[in-house]
């Protein structure tokens, strides 16, 4: 085994060397490129954990943007659904009182014009009087030769329509 | 390879000098410029382009910088589950450990051999290698612990719900398993990488040797061999990756210890 049997002859070039390279190793490599490349993997850990931060914020602002608009909205809606039924009350209550207005007017005319066919009811009513009243003391003149006085015989028509 | 086409399953271990044999020397000691150096050497300068191909820092990571991202990953994911928030300092040390003990073991495995003049080296199939890790994970341990817990850093070697009775057994038993943890580390990454290699070499061995023996051997012994060594070869693949996650995961496990003193 020549690991034995060269082992007098080459043990301190064996350590010598090794610690040597091993030392290169360690020196350049362990300490030179390692915390080099930790950090670059750190980096990108810590730059995808912040993208992944600021993602996360967006999305909160973005659904409070949105409740918000949402409660915007309705609150929009709610006063535009006020403003239509104050103005359809509003209508409402102008078209009541147009009507009630034109209501008034058109009973005044009907009442005027009942006022009126009652007048022409007791003229006409008068007139027949006078007119039967007329007759009747022609009547009589013609028949019995009797004149009788206007007033009298009105006395008697009037008896007599009247019941 | 040996002589008289005979296939020696150990030459592959072999440490060959290189050059600065003699007279790179610190304190006395021969420190000549081998082949396991050079595949270490290797090792690092291929580690590096991979990090450094994937360490561009981009927002929207490529396919490489995915890898390495990936890799850094795996070892921040085995600290923070093994040891906690603590954890995180030392992944830039465990991570060396990691990719350095994978890269090593998966490059000696390249079969390079086909190249002539050219033969792969497993640097850590030598317990003077996987020794010098674990003996450097092992002080990293004893140094955080004594440092961060003083004294009561001994109180590892009596685990939670001692019964009173068994005071004077279980610290021994728990200290010798303490003891034993760099030997475990280096004997389990050598032993695999070791035993794997000859594995492979003993079965080559089996199928040059009865295919230069005839047609009858070749087909009895030779193709099955050949078989198995393909398989055997995924195998490797697979042991590479697990010893060096298993030296990991230990690793940060005895910092654990060391860490968050129960």
């Amino acid at each position: 085994m020549p690991q034995i049997a060269q082992l007098s002859a080459t043990y301190a070039s064996q350590i010598f060397w090794a610690l040597i390279f091993f030392g290169f190793v360690f020196f350049v490599v362990g300490r030179g490129f390692v915390p080099k490349v930790q950090a670059t993997v750190a980096n990108r850990d810590k730059q995808i954990a912040d993208d992944l931060a600021a993602a996360e914020a967006a999305r909160r602002a973005a659904e409070s943007d949105e409740a918000n608009w949402a409660a915007t909205s309705n609150k929009q809606r709610a006063e535009a659904q006020a403003l239509i039924a104050k103005a359809k009350a509003d209508a409402t209550k102008a078209s009541e009182a147009r009507l009630a207005q034109a209501a008034a007017v058109v009973d005044e005319r009907i009442a005027q014009a009942d006022a009126r066919l009652a007048a022409a009811r007791a003229d006409a009513l008068a007139e027949i009087e006078t007119v039967a009243s007329e007759a009747a003391s022609d009547i009589v003149a013609r028949l019995a030769g009797l004149s009788v006085e206007g007033d009298a015989a009105r006395a008697a028509v009037k008896e007599v329509l009247h019941g | 390879m040996a002589e008289q086409g005979k296939v020696d399953p150990m030459h592959q271990f072999m440490i060959e000098p290189l050059f600065g044999t003699d007279h790179w020397t610190i304190a006395g000691h021969n420190i000549a410029f081998t082949n396991s150096a050079l595949w270490m050497l290797i090792t690092f300068v291929v580690l590096f382009a991979f990090v450094a191909g994937g360490a561009k820092g981009q927002t929207v990571p490529g396919r490489w910088q995915v890898m390495v991202e990936g890799l850094v990953g795996f070892i921040d994911n085995l600290l923070a589950a093994n040891v906690g928030p603590k954890g995180k300092k030392y992944v830039p040390y465990i991570f060396s450990l990691f990719s350095f003990i994978l890269f090593s073991n998966v490059l000696g495995l390249l079969p390079l051999g086909l190249i002539k003049g050219v033969h792969p080296f497993t640097s850590t199939s030598h317990f003077t290698v996987t020794g010098v890790l674990a003996i450097l994970s092992f002080s990293i341990v004893l140094i955080v612990g004594f440092a961060r817990h003083g004294l009561h850093f001994f109180s590892l070697f009596v685990p939670h719900g001692t019964p009173a009775w068994l005071l004077w057994l279980i610290p021994v038993i728990e200290l010798i398993s303490f003891l034993v943890r760099p030997f475990s580390l280096a004997l389990r990454l050598f032993v695999a990488m070791m035993a794997g290699h000859v594995l492979l070499e003993v079965l080559s061995s089996f199928v040059i040797s009865s295919t230069n023996s005839g047609m009858l051997w070749g087909t009895v012994v030779g193709l099955p061999s050949f078989a198995l060594m393909i398989a055997i070869c995924a195998l490797e693949i697979l042991v590479a990756g697990i010893q060096a996650y298993v030296f990991a995961l230990l690793t940060s496990l005895y910092l654990n210890d060391a860490e968050n003193l129960h």
